[in-house]
């Protein structure tokens, strides 16, 4: 159970100490320099919802225009850049830094029983750098020159020969600069996975939220550079006359697709693994069990993102590929289909062998998990060749990635959004239009999807920027736009309980679900410090371990493993999670900033064609670095 | 045309949202196959679809049954190695998670990617008695016919019941030929080409539309695909053989001149004439086409004119200028353009 207040003077008296030792500056500069996990999370969270609503307005605008055919509402160039700017928001600034930005900062310490990230100064700089990503690739919106070429971006439109202004250079530029902060939260979030947890927790003892979190990272962490290669690769092209995706100069178009979908279909894994995590949080907690089968769905969780490596091709069967390389490619494509169905199935099982009480959060898994079924159930469709290369490029592709990626990846957002809510404001929400903001989503995003497949079928291709009528899809396209704004009005619904709750909910105190992970055993919201005492971990479940739970208390009581002597964390061996080593954590630096604006200034003066002074711009940067070492901490 | 009212039934089928789709729309529909290569591809997607509802059918069916079980102790007891079930539920992972799914997988593996597959592959040349050549450009088809001096745009005539090598090709950027009704799509590819069979059953008239996102006009980027009996499809060959012929007024004569002398030649090309243009499709049998702009407009003196003035109101974008002539010449290109039978 949680620890709600001190039991005893020398207790609070050494809470004190941990207070004054983790507290972080008041006001803005606090917030500027704050390498505090919880913050950053915070952070993360505001800004992605913030872009969440540009890709929103950017989707619903779309479908403004597509509501019948032969409309005006936006011009075509405009509404490639729409479609472009939504896909490219959805995916690498919202989802992404939303899962594991805000959720998985905030959560991964908590989970593990860690006071921070194992790199705080380094978690600080992936957020500036990814704000500052955020703002020069919307720069282009405003300036009207926003990529065009949809989120994949295919050679040669996007090449400077058919494609002239800059908007393609934002792409490329707008899309490296956000996968450094993406690469720097993946590669904390692995070492913190392995290094940081609470002594005890051996890896098969670790939550499965840190599991998802893992593989998403190691994802990450390899099909990047994939992604940077090709955007440099056409950067260059563009710019200094290279040839690498030029076919008249030995060049090859197919280069940048393969590259690409090398990034880009582990990169679905990544956007719905962290989701999957989210999940199995849930679950547990409002069905009182213990998740079935665990070793299973931990494996499944890394060996889905590991099989989703081997399958990119898949994307490009109409290309024109050689029949055996593409029986290749649907072989592995079924086969990434089995670590999928298990977690459907263990989470199903748990469901009904549990106790399930179907409270909001729940209720976003339970349709999460309708979601995923229809677009996976789609998606092993493509498992058929000839099936796929009759509808790719149709709505019924955009049918099936919308059931996936807003099914299966912002279904569980909204869930967690409710399920930690309480922990994260102290306050509980209002679980009546909470359920109602449920069954509107959920209707909503079902009429707006459903008859994608519909239409698609019918041979409306994607990306037209408009259609003729006669060909029996007004009325689905219609009834999309409908569901649209009815899934406007859910998501507001759910924003406005959240909102309102912040200030009229009822306390929550520390564990309103006797929830089954160890952030649930510290106070609503967390102290900065985390956890008053290191926590003693023997299962996933930490905190339905009263055993350990008292033994806290006890070691609290007496004053033991608070570690309040300075700015410490304890360390571990990576996997059976043994005591290593005391580290002393940095504490609050204004170098991240700095630096993630100094290598703005890069991108910009790369897009303006300034060569040298970008290096410059490179120097002051690696300056930036010389001030950031100058502040270690003690060893 | 009667629309709406095929409109108000597919709404009436998406209420019902079970197999909502036989019937609807027509001239694009990938589930109304008008070849075997279609056929093939429509089955496997009936079937698929069965077998996605009963999976579908399934998992909700265990949601709901968790919901009947709802609220079914008290919560918040103590829960300490609380496992219930758990040697069941390992079963029925198991089985539904890992044999069930390995079963059905492998099964449609086999089916589509061994068997199925090989209809719509492209053909050996020595299974086709034609070969037609399409080549896309932003943001118009053009068409060829092999061995002939045929050249046409947007518009394809194939014979029935004779397997057809169309080969796909790019003037700039990526598209892709897709008549759903007839076969799979097929992109074309900068530096290469491909290739795909249309083997129709029946004389008809089939929507295809590149499917590969192109730029701001992609979405008039289409073509009818017009299948004949063989007999009238040689006539329709021959007469799109042939060089233009003389103008038949003085009106359409000075169209003509207007024509060659003005910046039309320097884009189109008219078989016969001077004008050889290669940026915009060729004109010499402009008359016989159904569509103007790849399905943008119909092809009726009044759009014609329409469209030599205005083609960027009907196509923003597209890479023919706007052409500000007065009446008289207009009068006379028209002319001129409309003998072009
Ligand atoms: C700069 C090049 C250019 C010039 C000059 C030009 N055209 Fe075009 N034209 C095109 C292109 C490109 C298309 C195809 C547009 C599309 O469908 O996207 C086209 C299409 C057409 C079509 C429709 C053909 C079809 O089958 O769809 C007609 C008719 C036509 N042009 C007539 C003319 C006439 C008459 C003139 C002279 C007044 C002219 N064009 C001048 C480039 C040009
Ligand atoms: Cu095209
Ligand atoms: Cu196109």
């Amino acid at each position: 159970m949680a620890i709600a207040t001190p039991p005893t003077p020398a207790a609070a008296e050494r809470m004190e100490r941990l207070e004054q030792i983790w507290e972080s500056r008041p006001g803005i500069l606090g917030w500027l320099t704050t390498t505090d996990h919880k913050r950053i999370g915070l952070l993360y969270f505001w800004t992605t919802l913030a872009l969440f609503g540009a890709g929103g307005a950017e989707a619903l605008l779309i479908r403004t225009q597509l509501a019948q055919p032969n409309q005006h509402v936006v011009s075509p160039q405009t509404f490639d850049e729409l479609f472009s700017m939504h896909g490219i928001t959805m995916i690498f600034f919202f989802i992404i830094p939303m899962t594991t930005g805000a959720f998985g900062n905030y959560l991964l310490p908590l989970l593990l029983g860690a006071r921070d990230m194992a790199f705080p100064r380094m978690n600080a700089l992936s957020y500036w750098i990814f704000l500052a990503s955020a703002i020069f690739i919307y720069t282009s919106l405003f300036i009207g020159k926003a990529p065009n070429a949809g989120w994949f971006n295919y050679v040669p439109l996007a090449s400077k020969q058919f494609n002239p202004g800059h908007n393609i250079d934002f792409y490329c530029l707008g899309i490296i600069f956000n996968s450094i902060a993406s690469t720097l939260t993946a590669g904390q979030f692995i070492v913190t996975i392995f290094k940081s947890r609470a002594p005890g927790m051996s890896l098969n003892r670790m939550p499965l939220f840190c599991f998802a979190m893992l593989a998403a990272s190691f994802g990450l962490l390899f099909a990047l550079p994939a992604l940077s290669a090709d955007t440099t690769f056409l950067f260059l092209d563009r710019n200094v006359g290279t040839h690498f995706f030029d076919a008249s100069h030995g060049g090859s178009a197919l280069l940048w697709q393969h590259l690409f979908w090398i990034f880009g279909h582990p990169e679905v894994y990544i956007l719905i693994v962290p989701a999957f995590g989210i999940a199995t949080s849930i679950i547990p907690a409002f069905t009182q069990r213990r998740l079935v089968a665990f070793p299973l769905v931990a494996v499944a969780e890394l060996l889905v993102v590991f099989v989703g490596f081997g399958v990119w091709a898949h994307h490009m069967y109409a290309v024109g590929m050689t029949t055996i390389s593409m029986i290749f490619f649907a072989a592995a494509t079924a086969m990434v289909v089995i670590p999928s169905t298990i977690q459907v199935f263990a989470w199903c099982m748990s469901f009904i062998t549990g106790f399930a009480r179907f409270k909001t959060p729940l209720l976003f898994i339970a349709g999460f998990i309708f979601m995923f079924v229809t677009g996976g159930l789609t998606g092993i469709m493509f498992v058929a060749i000839p099936f796929d290369q009759q509808v790719t490029d149709t709505y019924f592709i955009v049918a099936h990635f919308h059931y996936i990626i807003f099914g299966a990846a912002v279904f569980p957002i909204f869930g967690g959004m409710y399920y930690w809510f309480p922990k994260v404001t102290g306050k509980l929400y209002f679980e009546r239009p909470g359920q109602i903001s449920f069954w509107i989503i959920f209707v909503g995003t079902n009429l707006l999807f459903f008859p994608m497949h519909i239409v698609g079928l019918l041979g409306m291709t994607r990306r037209v920027s408009t259609y003729p009528s006669g060909l029996g899809w007004t009325a689905y396209n219609l009834a999309e736009t409908i569901g649209g704004f009815v899934t406007l009005a859910g998501i507001l619904l759910l924003l406005g309980n959240l909102f309102v709750s912040y200030f009229r909910g009822p306390p929550a105190g520390p564990d309103p679900w006797h929830g089954p992970t160890l952030e649930w055993t510290t106070s609503s919201p967390p102290p900065e410090y985390d956890f008053a005492v290191i926590p003693r971990v023997t299962s996933a479940y930490a905190n339905w371990d009263p055993v350990d739970r008292e033994a806290d208390r006890l070691n609290l009581a007496d004053g033991l493993l608070m570690l309040e002597h300075g700015h410490e964390q304890p360390t571990v061996t990576p996997v059976d999670g043994r005591l290593a080593e005391i580290a002393q954590m940095p504490h609050e630096s204004p170098w991240p900033p700095v630096l993630a604006l100094a290598l703005a200034l890069v991108f910009t003066m790369l897009l303006i064609g300034l060569y040298g002074v970008a290096g410059i711009m490179g120097l002051v940067c690696l300056l930036a670095l010389a001030g950031w070492h100058s502040q270690e901490p003690p060893e | 045309m009667n629309a709406p009212r095929e409109d108000r039934r597919c709404l009436a089928f998406l209420v019902l949202a079970v197999v909502p789709l036989a019937g609807c729309g027509g001239s694009q529909n990938a589930l109304a196959p008008e070849s075997h290569q279609a056929r093939d591809i429509a089955t496997l997607f009936w079937w698929m679809m069965g077998g996605a509802w009963v999976g579908l059918g399934l998992v909700v069916g265990l949601l709901l049954w968790s919901w009947k079980r709802r609220n079914r102790r008290g919560f918040g007891r103590d829960v300490e190695g609380d496992k219930p079930g758990e040697k069941r539920s390992w079963y029925a992972v198991v089985v539904l998670g890992i044999v069930m799914p390995i079963a059905v997988i492998s099964t449609l593996f086999v089916v589509s990617d061994l068997f199925v597959i090989k209809t719509t592959q492209a053909p050996a040349s020595t299974t086709t008695k034609l070969t037609v050549q399409v080549i896309g450009h932003q943001w118009w088809w053009e068409v060829r016919y092999p061995g002939t001096t045929a050249v046409t745009a947007n518009e394809l005539h194939i014979p029935a019941r004779t397997p057809v090598r169309v080969e796909v090709k790019t003037a700039d950027v990526i598209h892709s030929f897709w008549v759903p009704e007839l076969n799979r799509k097929i992109d074309t590819i900068p530096g290469r080409s491909n290739v795909v069979e249309l083997d129709a059953d029946q004389v008809g008239r089939y929507r295809g539309q590149c499917a590969e996102f192109c730029g701001l006009q992609h979405a008039h980027m289409a073509m009818y695909v017009f299948v004949d009996e063989p007999s009238a499809f040689r006539r329709w060959l021959a007469q799109q053989e042939k060089p233009v012929e003389a103008p038949s007024s003085a009106l359409a004569e000075r169209g003509a001149r207007l024509f060659l002398d003005g910046p039309c030649s320097s884009c189109h090309a008219i078989r016969g004439t001077d004008a050889d243009g290669y940026v915009g499709p060729d004109l010499t049998h402009v008359a016989s086409r159904a569509t103007l702009g790849a399905l943008t407009v119909s092809n009726t003196p009044d759009d014609l004119r329409q469209w030599i003035l205005h083609s960027q109101q009907a196509k923003p974008g597209n890479q023919m200028p706007d052409f500000n002539a007065s009446g008289a010449r207009l009068d006379a290109l028209v002319a001129f353009l409309e003998g072009l039978k």
